[in-house]
C-alpha cells in the first residue's frame, strides 16, 4: 500500500514521428529524466510563489482594513494595502519574505543547539524517525523473509498486515506516547514505534515482492546446483529483492518522518519539529508553523535523496549502469 | 459496404518518391529513401525485410500514423490522412492490441462504436466477422482466455468489422509458432480471396511473404529503400503443399537473392 | 475435513485449560505455575492448527479461515495474557474490558464517528481525489506542466501534510471545515500523481489503435485511456481511504471541537479513561478496514481483467 507509484512511468507525450530523445540515454539521470524536468519544475515553483503572494493579498487584506476602519485611515492606497498585508505581525497567510525571515531567524542567526532553533528541532525529529526507521525497517525484512519461506505466515498473517495499515495508527498516537510514557519508557521510544509501526508495512511488502521476484529459471538453475534455502536466499533471491527494496525504502523513511512529528503532537512533546507546529497554532504563530513545514520537508526530501544516493552506490557496486 | 466514403480510385496506394528522415543526436537517419510503389486494388502485397529496412514505418506512413519528410503519397485517390478519418482502411498490429476489459465481441465492435452505429447493426455485424474468422462461440471470452493465435484471429476480426477497402497488417502473425502461423495464413488468404480486400502486409518471413502475395516488395535498410519487386504469379486458389513446388522456390530464392543483394544478411 | 478437525478440536480443549489457569482477578498474585506450560502447549498447537489448515484451500471465503483462526487465536493470547500476567488495565487492557467499553456508551461512540466520518473524512475525501483526478486530466494535453507536476507530487505525497492542520483552523475555523480541508490537501498528491501515470498507461500500439479509427481526443479518452488507467486510480483511492481517516482524526488534535474520534482520544487520554480510548480506537480500525476493504471489492469488480487479479487461464 505504497502512496507513490511503483514506478512512475517515463512520460512521452502522444505518438508522435518517433524522434530519438533530447540528450539521449545519459540524460536519465537519477531523479527522473533529468534535464527534462528541471525547467518545468521551476516554473511550477515560481508560479507557485506568485500565487502565494497573490493569496496573501486576498487573505489578508480583511484583518489589514478592519485595522484601518480602527485607526481612521481613510486614503488608503492599492500600494499601501498589498505592502501592509505581505508585512503583518499576525497574518492569517504569511507572505514568502516573512516566512523565510523566520526561518533566518530560527535557523542561521541561531546557535543549532539552542530550543529556538529549528535545526534542534528538526535534529530531533530526525532522530526518532531514524530511530523508527531502523526498527521498522529491521522488522519489514524480517516479516518479508518469514512470509516468503514459511507458507503458514504467509496465509495467516498477511491478510492482517494489510489490515494493520487500514487501521489509523496515528490517530492513537497520543494513545501510545501517553500510556508508554507512563508505563516509564523514555519520550523517544514510543515516538519510535509509531514511526516503526509506519514504515514496516511498506518495507515488508516491497520486499516480499522482491523475495518473489526472481524468475522460475533462475530459480530452477540455482536448484540444478543443489543449493539449500539458504544459499538460494542469500545468492539469489536478496540480489534480486534489493530494487524493490529501496523504493520502498524511500517510501518508509518519508513516512517515519511524518510518524516522528505526529508522536510528538500529544501533551508533553517539548521538542521535535511536530511541538513546534504545535506551540505555533496555540500561539498564533503562523510564520513559526509555516518554517516548521518547510524544514520538515526539506527533511523528508533530504531524506529520501539519501536513501536514493545509498541506492546509487549499491547499484554501481553491483554492477548495473547508474 | 457504404460505410467508409472511399473514392474509387484506379490504385488503392499510390507512392512515388516518399522519403522520412528523422535528425538525431548523431546524424539523421534515412528511415525511408525515394520510395516509389504502386498498390492495386485486390492486391496482396507482401513488405519483407530485415529489422530496420523500413517495411514498418512505410505502412505506418500509409496509415498516417507517421508523417513522411517528402514525396506524394495517396491512399484511396486521397492524402493519408484524409484516409484516415474517412476510415478507409483496418490496421492490424504486431500483437494482437485488444482491451483487456472488453470480451471478444465487445473488442470486435470497439470501431463500429466510434462510427456511431447503432447496437443491432454492432452486434450483427462482429457477429458475421466472427464467423468469417471461425470464432463463433467466443463472443463472451475475454483476451486473456483466449490463445495466442485466437487473439490474433480477433485483432483480425475488428480491423475487418467496418468493412474498409483496405488493410494494413503489420508482422501479425510474428509471436505465433509456426504450426498455427501456417493454418493463419491459410485462413488469411481465403478471407482475402472471398473479401476481395486489398491487403498491404509486414513481414520478415520469406515463406509467408511468397505464400500470401501477389507481389512482394523486397526493402533493405540504411537507407531504406526497395530492392526489388517481385511479382508472385501462383494460382490465387492455393493450399500449403503449394511451399512444396518449383514455381515457389523461384519465387523465394528471387527473393532471397534480394535481400542477400542488400547485404542484409552480413550486417548486424 | 477430518484432517484438521482434531487439532482444532485439541486446540480448543487446550484453549478452555487455560482459561481456567489465568486467575479470575489480577490481584490473586499472579497465574499457577501450570499456566507458563500449558501456554507454550498453546502456541505449538496453534502452529500446528494453522498448518492443517492450510488443506482447506483458498478459494473464495476458504481463504478467510487461515487468517480468520490466527486473528482469533492472538485475540486470544491477548485476553489471557494480560489477565495471566496482571497487566494494568490503564496500560493494556483485556478485549473483555474493551468490547464493554464498546457496549456501554454507544451514543457517544457513535456521534464521533458520524462527526469524523461524514463531515471530516467523507467531503474531504471526494473533494481531494476529484480535483486530483480533474487536475490530471487538465493537464493531460499539456506535457510540460506534466513534468512539473509529477516530481512535485511525489514530493508533496511524502510531506507530513497532517502539518497544514493548524493553518487550516485558522483560514476555515475550529469546526469540521478545517479538518475537511485538511483530507483534501493529503488526498490530492497521491491522486494526482497516481492519475497522471494512470493516464499514461495505455501502451502505445491501443493508443496508434484509436488514431486508426479517426477517434477523438474524448472518445479515446473514454474507451480506452480511463479504463486503463483504473487500476492506478484505485490504488490512489485505497490509499487514500487510509489517509482520509487518519487526516480526519489527527487534525482534531490541534484544535478542539467537542465532538470527534480526535478529540475523544486526545482529550480521554489525558484524564485516564483508557477504556473509552481503546473503545474508539476499534471503531476507527473498523472504519478504517471497511473503508479500505469495501473500495478494494469495488477494484475487484470493475478491474478483473488486470493481470494482478487473474489467475492463468
Amino acid at each position: 500500500m505504497e502512496r507513490r507509484l511503483p514506478s512512475p512511468a517515463s512520460l512521452r507525450s502522444a505518438p508522435s514521428p518517433a524522434k530519438r530523445e533530447r540528450g539521449g540515454p545519459v540524460a536519465k539521470r537519477w531523479g527522473g529524466e533529468g534535464s527534462r524536468t528541471t525547467l518545468p519544475v521551476l516554473t511550477l515553483l515560481f508560479a507557485l510563489l506568485l500565487l502565494w503572494y497573490l493569496g496573501a493579498v486576498g487573505l489578508n487584506r480583511s484583518l489589514v482594513l478592519d485595522r484601518y476602519e480602527r485607526d481612521g485611515h481613510r486614503d488608503w492606497t492599492l500600494a499601501e494595502l498589498v505592502t501592509d498585508t505581505w508585512s503583518m505581525t499576525r497574518p492569517i497567510l504569511p507572505a514568502p519574505h516573512q516566512v523565510f525571515a523566520e526561518l533566518d531567524r530560527s535557523v542561521l542567526e541561531v546557535a543549532p543547539t539552542s530550543p529556538r532553533s529549528l535545526l534542534y528541532h528538526g535534529w530531533v525529529t530526525l532522530g526518532t524517525a531514524l530511530l523508527g526507521f531502523a526498527i521498522g525497517g529491521v522488522l519489514g525484512i524480517g516479516l518479508a523473509v518469514g512470509i516468503v519461506h514459511v507458507k503458514v505466515l504467509e496465509r495467516s498473517l498477511m491478510p492482517w498486515l494489510i489490515t494493520s495499515q487500514t487501521i489509523p495508527i496515528l490517530a492513537i498516537a497520543p494513545m501510545i506516547v501517553g500510556v508508554l510514557g507512563r508505563a516509564g519508557l523514555p519520550g523517544i521510544i514510543p515516538k519510535a514505534i509509531i514511526s516503526a509501526y509506519l514504515c514496516f508495512f511498506p518495507v515488508t511488502i516491497g520486499m516480499s515482492k522482491g523475495l518473489v521476484s526472481p524468475e522460475p529459471l533462475q530459480l530452477d538453475l540455482v536448484r540444478t546446483y543443489s543449493a539449500n534455502r539458504w544459499q538460494i536466499f542469500w545468492k539469489l533471491r536478496w540480489p534480486a529483492s534489493l530494487a524493490f527494496l529501496f523504493t520502498s525504502l524511500k517510501v518508509a523513511i518519508a513516512l517515519s518522518i511524518v510518524g516522528a512529528i505526529v508522536g510528538e503532537l500529544p501533551t508533553g512533546a517539548q521538542a521535535g519539529l511536530g511541538a513546534r507546529i504545535l506551540s505555533g497554532s496555540y500561539y498564533g504563530q503562523t510564520a513559526q508553523i509555516w518554517a516548521s513545514l518547510i524544514i520538515a520537508s526539506l527533511l523528508a526530501g533530504g531524506a529520501v535523496a539519501s536513501v536514493g544516493w545509498v541506492e546509487r552506490l549499491t547499484r554501481r557496486h553491483m554492477g548495473s549502469t547508474p | 459496404m457504404d460505410m467508409p466514403s472511399a473514392t474509387v480510385a484506379a490504385s488503392a496506394v499510390e507512392i512515388r518518391g516518399l522519403s522520412l528522415t528523422f535528425d538525431t543526436a548523431d546524424a539523421p537517419v534515412y528511415a525511408l529513401q525515394n520510395i516509389d510503389l504502386t498498390v492495386e486494388r485486390g492486391d496482396f502485397v507482401s513488405l519483407i525485410g530485415p529489422s530496420g529496412c523500413g517495411k514498418t514505418t512505410l505502412l505506418r506512413v500509409i496509415a498516417d500514423l507517421q508523417a513522411a519528410s517528402g514525396g506524394v503519397i495517396e491512399v484511396n485517390g486521397v492524402s493519408p490522412q484524409e484516409a484516415r478519418m474517412a476510415r478507409a482502411y483496418g490496421y492490424v498490429f504486431q500483437a494482437p492490441a485488444l482491451y483487456p476489459w472488453r470480451n471478444v465481441i465487445r473488442n470486435v465492435m470497439l470501431p463500429l462504436e466510434i462510427m456511431g452505429l447503432s447496437r443491432s447493426e454492432r452486434m450483427k455485424r462482429a457477429e458475421r466477422v466472427l464467423g468469417l474468422v471461425d470464432l463463433q462461440g467466443f463472443e463472451k471470452k475475454f483476451p486473456w482466455q483466449l490463445s495466442g493465435g485466437m487473439q490474433s484471429r480477433v485483432s483480425i476480426a475488428r480491423a475487418l468489422s467496418f468493412d474498409p477497402p483496405l488493410l494494413l497488417m503489420d508482422e501479425p502473425f510474428g509471436a505465433l509458432d509456426e504450426i498455427i502461423r501456417d493454418h493463419l495464413n491459410e485462413q488469411l488468404l481465403q478471407l482475402w480471396q472471398r473479401t476481395g480486400k486489398t491487403v498491404i502486409f509486414v513481414t520478415h518471413s520469406i515463406p509467408e511473404a511468397v505464400f500470401l502475395s501477389t507481389r512482394i516488395v523486397v526493402m533493405s535498410p540504411r537507407p531504406g529503400r526497395i530492392v526489388d519487386i517481385v511479382p508472385c504469379d501462383l494460382p490465387l486458389d492455393r493450399t500449403l503443399e503449394i511451399r512444396e513446388s518449383a514455381d515457389f522456390a523461384r519465387i523465394a530464392h528471387r527473393v532471397r537473392a534480394g535481400l542477400r543483394q542488400s547485404h542484409s544478411y552480413e550486417e548486424g | 475435513m477430518s484432517g484438521p478437525v482434531p487439532a482444532l478440536a485439541s486446540l480448543g480443549a487446550v484453549a478452555l485449560a487455560l482459561w481456567f489457569a489465568a486467575p479470575i482477578d489480577a490481584s490473586s498474585g499472579g497465574a499457577a505455575w501450570w499456566f507458563w506450560p500449558l501456554l507454550v502447549l498453546f502456541l505449538a498447537l496453534s502452529w500446528y492448527a494453522l498448518r492443517r489448515l492450510m488443506a482447506v484451500g483458498d478459494r473464495g471465503a476458504r481463504a478467510l479461515i487461515v487468517p480468520g483462526l490466527f486473528g482469533v487465536i492472538l485475540v486470544y493470547l491477548w485476553q489471557i495474557l494480560v489477565v495471566g500476567l496482571g497487566i494494568r488495565g490503564t496500560l493494556l487492557p483485556a478485549p473483555s474490558v474493551i468490547l464493554a467499553a464498546l457496549l456501554d456508551s454507544p451514543e457517544i461512540l457513535a456521534q464521533d464517528f458520524v462527526h469524523t466520518f461524514f463531515k471530516s473524512m467523507i467531503p474531504g475525501y471526494v473533494i481531494g481525489c476529484g480535483s486530483g483526478l480533474i487536475v490530471a486530466l487538465l493537464v493531460d494535453r499539456v506535457p510540460f506542466l506534466q513534468r512539473g507536476l509529477l516530481p512535485m507530487g511525489n514530493f508533496a505525497s511524502a510531506l507530513p501534510m497532517v502539518g497544514v492542520a493548524p493553518i487550516m483552523v485558522q483560514w476555515f475555523g475550529p469546526d469540521w471545515p478545517s479538518k475537511a480541508a485538511v483530507v483534501v490537501i493529503m488526498t490530492f498528491f497521491p491522486m494526482l500523481v497516481n492519475a497522471i501515470a494512470g493516464l499514461h498507461a495505455l501502451g502505445r500500439i491501443e493508443r496508434d489503435l484509436m488514431r486508426t479509427y479517426a477517434a477523438s481526443y474524448g472518445t479515446t479518452l473514454r474507451l480506452a485511456r480511463l479504463p486503463a488507467a483504473l487500476p492506478f486510480l484505485f490504488n490512489a483511492l485505497k490509499v487514500n481511504s487510509t489517509l482520509a481517516l487518519i487526516g480526519a482524526i489527527v487534525a482534531q488534535f490541534f484544535s478542539s471541537p467537542t465532538v470527534g474520534m480526535g478529540f475523544r482520544i486526545s482529550t480521554e487520554v489525558g484524564r485516564f479513561n483508557i477504556d473509552i480510548v481503546w473503545a474508539t480506537i476499534v471503531v476507527a480500525a473498523l472504519a478504517g478496514s471497511l473503508s479500505y476493504g469495501g473500495i478494494a471489492m469495488i477494484e475487484r469488480r470493475s478491474t478483473f481483467w488486470h493481470p494482478s487479479f487473474r489467475k492463468t487461464a
